[in-house]
């Protein structure tokens, strides 16, 4: 693309290729000879690993799409399939959900970047704008791709973001149906996201090849700002930069296996794991993380097409930027005065995050509308007079000058801030998204299966069991266990005699046969548990017009708002058990008598962990109502105990070989990130 | 001209087909189980369509109002079939970002959206929040005192 061509290939082959198609030149150009900036910080690695978090999303996302069904009535059961039945299909699902977190982790610390070192100036004006346009792309392929696993947050999400569309003027309603394919989010509308999603990551590594050809036409900005102007300003890209953003890929890597192996969970909503239903609305509809600053500039103008408008222009003004800073000086460090209006427009950012996760009402909307202000005035007042305004300082004579300045001591200190700034940037987003309904939190227990080396209780899953069967079972269904989940490893510890012995006792619908007619006959261990009804309404007539829910998955689909600071801790502590401790805790909420101040109505009982505190299920449980064989004390507590763990394993049975394999993986790539550490050392050792 | 032959069919195509039109094609709605007070809510369209048997209460509510006031201004009159004005049929779609309303919630007797906190009153008329508009009213008419056909 640019740089000196001294490609001399020596294998003959290659010397026949290169006369034909000169790629090997390219390659060397582009990545190997290539002139980088010598005094680059560790902020310029993320460029890198954008490239290869795009490459990871593609290639994970590509097997996924092997197994999903993009169907409503199957496209919640697949991906669940996936998680349960496909070899590895866990660790695929979570490296493409978390996967795509980090891509935008990465790509707010690269725009960051690029805003503080002024990268955006001329002449790479159109190295930025391309960046926009992938960033915008990247919106839409994450929105689209939040849909897909069809569960609640996906379809009131995508019932939202769709719905922006139609306030636009005299054509919206009818751009809105053409989005849709029907008169509401439903099967066609999966059916084209879907294909869109596979689509555009294919647009995006397209656009992504023009970036860095642009980027290599004008050159690397670096922390200087002053172009490189002798061979001593440049050191060759292969073998300084491409060990250098080894070494930072490696250690973005470790923070992504954090998410992968020991918080799936925690950058997710819980309401995502209940299959969509178009007939309830969420308490708290809230976008994934990286769309809630833009969320609240949405929310907080009062007019509907008003909030759409300057919800689009937050990102597209973004493109404007190399004209609206005219200084001449690039680096922020240069120019003491937008430097500090950076790292408050940096905090805007953050707060506007945050504001998106909370309702709009009272003091947060008016909080809203100022930042909202400061935002736009960050672009469209603040950049454009201090560009005419500030005296900066005096800028370095060459690169080389300026890593003769100052030691480069602070780059890896500078990435764990980078990293620690992300993590709280996304906390912070995600917590308070969470709903924070007013009663009291479950207490927190102890669980075996908690931290990183969690394992479940075989005892504690077999009692747990047996309270399921004879107690939860009546009214519960189970639809995504199988009898032979019984004698899966890591599971309860069933023989598979024993699962099949089960799987007997029961009587499962089957047929039609020759004569055509449906027939009973034993369940075998492929059969899923029966459930106790034979469909939904036939559970409410039952049940005083409330579904019992599917318990496969409530031990993920319950959670609670752990609140500031505390769920900064809990990235840190592995803390995921909302799930066990909110089952156990309406299990053994029940008072017979209501606190003053509340009002129970006819038919329903009072619990004071659910939510609203009338719940329709009766107190299920009582002491030796089931009858243990191993001597564990017959009481609620235990029983709760118990079968909350049972919950937890149906919830996830792959949970242990998760955390085991998290911690080979994690021990491997802190080595592999220290060898890498040793050898940019090493290779550097002349350049600094 | 030739390019926008050729593209319409690429366009059109995402409108909704030819099973999905036939599925939205009127339906009829037996309101003799809905008590004065009451409602229910009945799928048509994909759309949650609320069928509410307003009481002598939610009725004066909705005419005391001065419609001048209304950030929507619509009489009650107008939003439902003369001779039967207890019964009050609206589209269950909140017009700020399309998410269901509650029925009998909110501080004016009538609908209240979980989401981003738009209230309407007992005749779906928006009152208060960020919804510019009314509840919208689906195509229907009596075909008996006790049967509405929606469509």
């Amino acid at each position: 693309m640019s740089g000196p061509s001294t490609y001399q290939p020596q294998n003959g082959f290659l010397k026949w290729l290169e006369t034909r198609l000169p790629i090997g030149g390219l390659i060397h150009s582009s990545f190997v000879a290539y002139p980088t900036p010598r005094n680059l910080n560790y902020w310029w690695t993320f460029g890198g690993i954008l490239s290869m978090m795009l490459a990871l999303q593609i290639v994970t996302g590509i097997i996924l799409a092997m197994h999903y069904t993009p169907h409503v009535d199957m496209a919640f059961n697949s991906v669940e399939a996936i998680v349960r039945d496909v070899n590895y299909g866990w660790l695929l699902r979570n490296m493409h959900a978390a996967g795509a977190s980090m891509f935008f982790i990465a790509v707010y610390i690269h725009m960051f970047r690029g805003l503080y070192y002024g990268s955006y100036k001329a002449p790479r004006e159109v190295l930025w704008i391309l960046g926009v346009i992938i960033y915008l792309l990247m919106m839409a392929t994450g929105f689209m791709g939040y849909v897909l696993p069809w569960g609640q947050m996906s379809f009131w999400g995508a019932t939202v973001i769709t719905n922006l569309f139609s306030a636009i003027p005299y054509v919206g309603e009818s751009i809105v149906t053409l989005l849709w394919g029907g008169y509401s989010v439903g099967n066609p509308t999966l059916n084209r996201f879907f294909s869109l999603h596979y689509l555009l990551p294919f647009v995006i590594a397209g656009v992504v090849v023009l970036h860095v050809w642009a980027l290599h036409v004008a050159g690397q900005n670096n922390p200087a700002g002053v172009e490189p102007k002798t061979e001593k300003d440049t050191v060759p890209f292969t073998p300084y930069a491409t060990i250098k953003d080894g070494f930072g890929m490696a250690c973005f890597l470790i923070f992504f296996a954090w998410f992968i192996f020991y918080m799936p969970n925690y950058l997710g909503d819980a309401e995502n794991y209940v299959q969509a239903n178009p007939g309830v609305t969420p308490a708290h509809i809230v976008p994934e993380w990286y769309y809630l600053p833009f969320y609240a500039i949405l929310r907080s103008i009062p007019s509907k097409l008003g909030g759409v408008i300057a919800m689009f222009s937050a990102i597209l003004v973004l493109a404007f930027l190399p004209w609206l800073d005219s200084a001449k000086t690039r680096s922020l460090r240069y120019r003491p005065l937008a430097k500090q209006f950076f790292w408050i427009f940096v905090v805007i950012c953050v707060l506007l995050g945050w504001l998106g996760g909370k309702p709009a009402e009272g003091i947060y909307v008016t909080v809203g509308r100022i930042l909202t202000f400061c935002y736009f005035a960050y672009f469209l007042i603040v950049l454009p007079i201090l560009s005419r305004i500030e005296t900066p300082r005096a800028v370095p004579n060459s690169i080389a000058d300026d890593v003769l300045a100052k030691s480069g001591k602070k780059a890896v200190a500078s990435i764990a801030v980078a990293l620690l700034a992300g993590a709280a940037l996304l906390t912070g987003g995600v917590q308070q998204a969470k709903a924070a309904d007013h009663s009291e939190n479950p207490p927190s227990l102890s669980w075996s299966f908690a931290g990183p080396f969690g394992k479940f209780d075989r005892g504690a899953l077999q009692r747990g069991y047996k309270v399921y069967k004879e107690v939860c079972s009546t009214c519960h269904s189970m639809n995504l266990l199988h009898f032979r989940n019984l004698a899966d490893e890591g599971g309860p510890g069933f023989t598979p005699a024993q699962a099949a012995a089960v799987a007997a006792d029961y009587k499962v619908q089957d047929g039609p046969n020759d004569a055509g007619e449906m027939f009973e006959r034993p369940g075998r261990v492929a059969d899923k548990f029966p459930a106790p009804f034979p469909n939904d309404n036939a559970a409410r007539a039952s049940n005083g017009g409330a579904l019992p829910p599917d318990l496969s998955l409530i031990a993920k689909a319950r959670s609670y708002a752990r609140g500031f600071p505390q769920f900064i801790f809990d990235f840190f502590t592995q803390f995921q058990e909302q799930g066990p401790n909110y089952v156990d805790a309406i299990l053994q909420g029940y008072a017979d008598n209501p606190p003053a101040g509340i009002t129970v109505p006819e038919g329903s009982y009072y619990n004071k962990y659910f939510p609203g505190h009338a719940i329709k299920m009766p107190k299920p449980l009582s002491n030796d109502q089931v009858t243990y064989d191993d001597g564990t004390p017959q009481t609620v507590s235990q029983y709760a105990h118990d079968v909350a763990t049972f919950l937890m394993w149906a919830a996830e049975p792959h949970l242990e070989a998760r955390k085991r394999l998290g911690m080979q993986v994690m021990i491997f790539l802190i080595i592999f990130a220290g060898l890498l550490y040793f050898t940019k050392k090493k290779v550097w050792a002349n350049a600094h | 001209m030739g390019a926008a032959a050729f593209v319409w069919p690429l366009i059109s195509q995402m409108n909704p087909d030819a099973s999905t039109v036939a599925a939205g094609a009127p339906i009829e709605v037996d309101l003799t189980p809905i008590a004065s007070g009451q409602d229910i809510k009945v799928f048509w369209r994909g759309k949650p369509i609320y069928i509410m048997n307003r009481t002598k209460k939610q009725i004066d509510e909705a005419r005391a109002v001065p419609v001048a006031s209304l950030p929507d201004p619509e009489t009650d009159q107008a939003r439902v079939k003369e001779g039967h004005d207890n019964w009050l049929v609206v589209i269950g779609i909140c017009t700020h970002l399309g998410c269901i309303p509650i029925a009998h919630e909110g501080n004016y007797d009538g609908f209240f959206c979980p989401c981003h906190g738009s209230q309407y009153d007992s005749s779906g008329r928006i009152r208060q929040g960020p919804a510019p508009a009314n509840l919208p009213i689906p195509p229907y008419k009596f075909v008996s005192d006790t049967k509405v056909q929606i469509g």
